[in-house]
């Protein structure tokens, strides 16, 4: 049984592993600010939940897997709000995200194809 | 009345469970922390459905694993696009309309879109909600208007759906 839950935490910790690592290489990769913050999400969406329940499974039914829990609770929680403010003070400066194509209702497939980036 | 109980369970629940001791001491410091809390929240007048929204939980139960689920799945499309070599991205703006009838659900909504990589909520307005995505694909799993029904479904109940929707 020990056996067992070791492995399966090691494989969701080194999982978390490689996605943060992945993520880290969209942020280096992606063009423009609003891309990259995908790369971003990665990280602290599948990166962390990944390495947080790898923990508790090594920590077993104790205080260390309810504080765990609640740090994921937590990020959760602040995370979107924190990366909604960023998008919003980056358009509120002026920055604007390169696109391949603008639509501007979800229904409607007739777009105004404003081909902004440079190496389409 | 009800949210400010409950929020002065859930700040004890919390105190209890981060200090894990149970000496006089610390226990009197909780309860005087508790009412310190509770007493200054109700001052603020920030204590309703919308600040502590206790008539999500149950339903909720629902909607979490769901959406982590849908995370996963958008975590492994966008790790895929990232890895390839030729990096196939097509950054896409667009908008989306948030069914839900109060401000509580838009903001889950546009959380939820924030949450799930490769869709980002960049401005919420009037029940539209401006979103960039990474991909094409990700501007059309969330066009498809899934996650929206899911939304006002823990937010107003199954009743809302079968009115709301045309």
């Amino acid at each position: 049984m020990d056996l067992v839950l070791d492995v399966l935490s090691w494989a969701l910790i080194l999982n978390g592993a490689v996605f943060a690592i992945i993520g880290g290489i969209g942020m280096l990769r992606l063009p423009d600010m609003f891309a990259r913050m995908h790369g971003a999400g990665i990280i602290d969406t599948m990166g962390m939940i990944s390495i947080f329940l790898g923990l508790a499974l090594q920590a077993g039914f104790t205080m260390v897997t309810v504080k765990l829990v609640m740090i994921v609770l937590m990020v959760l929680y602040t995370g979107p709000t924190a990366t909604h403010a960023l998008a919003r003070a980056a358009l509120h400066a002026g920055v604007l995200p390169l696109l391949s194509e603008r639509r501007a209702a979800p229904d409607t497939t007739d777009t105004d194809a404003t081909d902004t980036r440079e190496d389409a | 009345m009800v949210h400010a109980l409950s929020l002065g369970l859930a700040m004890a629940t919390l105190w209890l469970l981060l200090s894990g001791l149970f000496d006089p001491l610390l226990l009197t410091l909780g309860v005087l922390s508790v009412i310190v809390v509770v007493a200054v929240a109700l001052r603020m007048d920030v204590i309703d459905h919308e600040g502590h929204p206790i008539h999500l939980t149950v339903r909720g139960l629902t909607y979490w694993p769901w959406l982590l689920w849908e995370i996963v799945k958008a975590n492994v499309d966008v790790a895929k696009v990232i890895l390839a070599r030729d990096l196939p991205i097509e950054p896409t703006e667009i908008c989306v309309k948030a069914g839900q009838a109060d401000e509580l659900g838009h903001t889950i909504y546009a959380n939820s879109i924030t949450l799930t990589p490769g869709t980002v909520s960049l401005d919420v307005e009037d029940g539209l909600i401006t979103v960039h995505a990474l991909t094409q694909q990700a501007a059309a799993d969330l066009s498809t208007g899934e996650m929206d029904r899911r939304v006002t479904e823990l937010v107003d109940g199954r009743k809302a759906i079968s009115r709301g929707l045309p």
